[in-house]
């Protein structure tokens, strides 16, 4: 096999050192052998992940007619496309506000701001379930009304990363530019659009994505801010997993993971490979 | 170029601070003041809670049985972190040296993880490491086979195979909060070893030192910043983790954020479990001051 092949090699290429390939293998093994297992059994013809009965896909016919799925997924994906407009517009007017501004009590608002990504999950779930329960936010309101609360709580967590991020960006901003179109006649509003924005639009995509999976994947937050009928993707997996396994989940799961993988790789085409390597 | 000051930009300062100074105040700095107040309050009743100032929920944490749990987070969270570094130190080497051909492609095996919902990851590690799961079969197929070599020497052969109980057992929650951790610690790593000038290991090696020598000496000490990043972001979700002990523990395996929602959810306690929670929070803080201070003596060196 050429991945063991022994070949002599420079001092510095441990990356073709037997054990060091070795080591990435198993630790690409322990990571994905799982997730491989679990695809696998969703078509397998038993009601338990145990031994394998035959080939079938009628667990993802039943997936497809389980309408509980349905409204969780629909649930996911409203809260991480609202979560993720809101954030991107809140998280970059906080870093443009930082970026551009000496006010008082600065590094304290900063402090602030990024705090939601240090304090344990736990905390600030159980931080909105206090603040919600305490301000009364009704409860059974039509869909999509009832998903605020959740939206709300995942907009706070969310926007600091579009911050830090958007952040990282504008410093290598080039002030004289906005100056230049100034100078040039453009307003306030119309340099910070023609001019702003345009330059900090990669970190606005990547601010997005992170923002979208960070909203898509969240389960503790959600599990505090949910009311009867708000069960996003999560918090469904969650609640069938501890009442014991049934097989929709994997049939439903597989479908998630391939789509995972489909938009990363929709991502790498327009990105290029090589730049995943160079973004850090 | 200089910061300006808001008073000279009253109206472009305005439009970009008052969403996100209001959005903060509202959703993130009450909701926690909340909790803070009530973690000095006692229940009244089912549903009403009194703020008296009382230190009571603080004593009650300090008992032994809330304490030892505390502690066991902290020595699980420790454990975790330890093991993702030692895992995922050769991880980040591998990547650095790669072939530029292999590199990305191994950083997408480390992220795509990482992208994958914690849910479906967390549960397809509990069908592997079931009673009957395949982490067991591949443990008594080298059962098997150690005793078919054994008999082949002409020695006894081993009793027959037991399962192993892998799940619901505090090793169950190691191995579950290192699996959805790893990648933390890969990634900063990676990119503190990406950094790093590889002409001072050469010269290391010219000059020498051994392969390992050069590792400790010279490698690690340059990738600090990085080994204690990774350190930082995988300790920290590992202590609050709730997820993981709540699903792949047992009885005994519980963690300080599995007390903190008990307290709001069955045990109805909100007080004690705001008190609790602060002092999850301050145990984060604390954290963050000494790598905070790490960092100032490492630059007066």
């Amino acid at each position: 096999m050429a991945l063991f092949a022994r070949t002599p090699r420079a001092p510095l290429e441990y990356a073709k050192s037997l054990w060091m390939r070795g080591w990435v293998l198993a630790v690409m093994l322990f990571l994905y052998l799982p997730l491989f297992v679990l695809m696998a059994f969703s078509f397998n013809d038993s009601k338990r992940n145990v031994v394998w009965r035959g080939f079938t896909t009628k667990y993802y016919a039943k997936a497809w007619e389980n309408d509980q799925l349905w409204d969780a997924m629909l649930n996911s994906l409203t809260i991480a496309g609202l979560a993720t407009v809101f954030s991107l517009i809140i998280g970059s007017m906080a870093a443009v506000m930082l970026w551009r501004f000496r006010f008082p009590l600065k590094s304290a608002v900063d402090g602030t701001m990024s705090l939601p990504i240090i304090v344990p999950e736990i905390c600030l779930g159980v931080a909105f379930l206090v603040f919600f329960s305490w301000i009364g936010w009704p409860s059974g309101l039509p869909w999509p009304f009832n998903l605020t609360a959740i939206v709300i709580a995942h907009i706070t967590f969310c926007f600091p990363f579009v911050t830090m991020v958007v952040r990282a960006r504008l410093a290598t901003f080039n002030r004289e530019q906005e100056e230049a179109a100034k100078d040039l006649g453009a307003g306030e509003w119309q340099a910070f659009r023609d001019v702003l924005v345009p330059h900090i639009k990669p970190a606005l995509v990547s601010g997005a994505l992170l923002a979208f999976t960070l909203s898509l994947d969240d389960f503790v937050i959600t599990f505090f801010t949910s009311t009867p009928g708000t069960d996003t993707f999560p918090v469904l997996v969650y609640s069938l997993v501890k009442r014991g396994v049934t097989p929709d989940i994997n049939a439903a799961s597989t479908i998630l993971i391939i789509l995972t993988v489909l938009l990363t790789a929709v991502a790498l085409k327009f990105q290029g490979v090589k730049a995943l390597a160079d973004a850090h | 170029m200089a910061e300006q000051d808001w008073k000279q930009q009253k109206r472009p300062f305005a439009a970009v601070s008052l969403t996100p100074l209001f959005w903060t105040l509202l959703f993130f700095v009450i909701p926690m003041a909340f909790v803070w107040f009530y973690s000095f309050g006692r229940n009244v009743g089912l549903t009403d809670i009194d703020i008296v100032g009382t230190l009571d929920n603080y004593k009650r944490a300090t008992e032994w049985l809330y304490l030892s749990i505390f502690l066991k987070s902290l020595a699980v969270a420790a454990l975790v972190t330890l093991i993702c570094l030692i895992v995922g130190f050769p991880v980040a080497m591998a990547i650095t040296f790669a072939s530029e051909k292999w590199r990305p492609w191994l950083l997408l095996g480390i992220m795509l993880p990482f992208w994958t919902n914690l849910l479906i990851r967390t549960y397809a590690l509990m069908i592997v490491m079931g009673q009957q799961g395949y982490a067991n079969k591949g443990l008594e197929a080298l059962w098997g086979g150690a005793s078919w070599l054994k008999t082949l020497v002409g020695l006894q052969p081993m009793e027959t195979w037991e399962p192993l109980p892998l799940l619901y057992n505090n090793f169950a929650v190691v191995v579950g909060l290192v699996y959805v951790h790893l990648p933390f610690m890969v990634l900063p790593l990676y990119s503190a070893l990406d950094r790093l000038d590889k002409s001072l290991i050469e010269a290391s090696l010219d000059l020498g030192a051994g392969h390992l020598k050069t590792l400790f000496k010279v490698v690690v000490p340059l990738a600090a910043p990085g080994i204690i990043a990774g350190v930082m972001i995988t300790l920290i979700p590992a202590l609050g983790a709730y997820l993981t002990p709540d699903l792949m523990g047992g009885t005994d395996s519980q963690m300080i954020a599995n007390v903190i929602e008990r307290q709001f959810k069955r045990a109805n306690d909100w007080p004690f479990g705001a008190a609790l929670s602060f002092l999850l929070i301050y145990a984060m803080f604390a954290l963050i001051a000494l790598q905070g201070m790490r960092k100032k003596t490492g630059e007066v060196k």
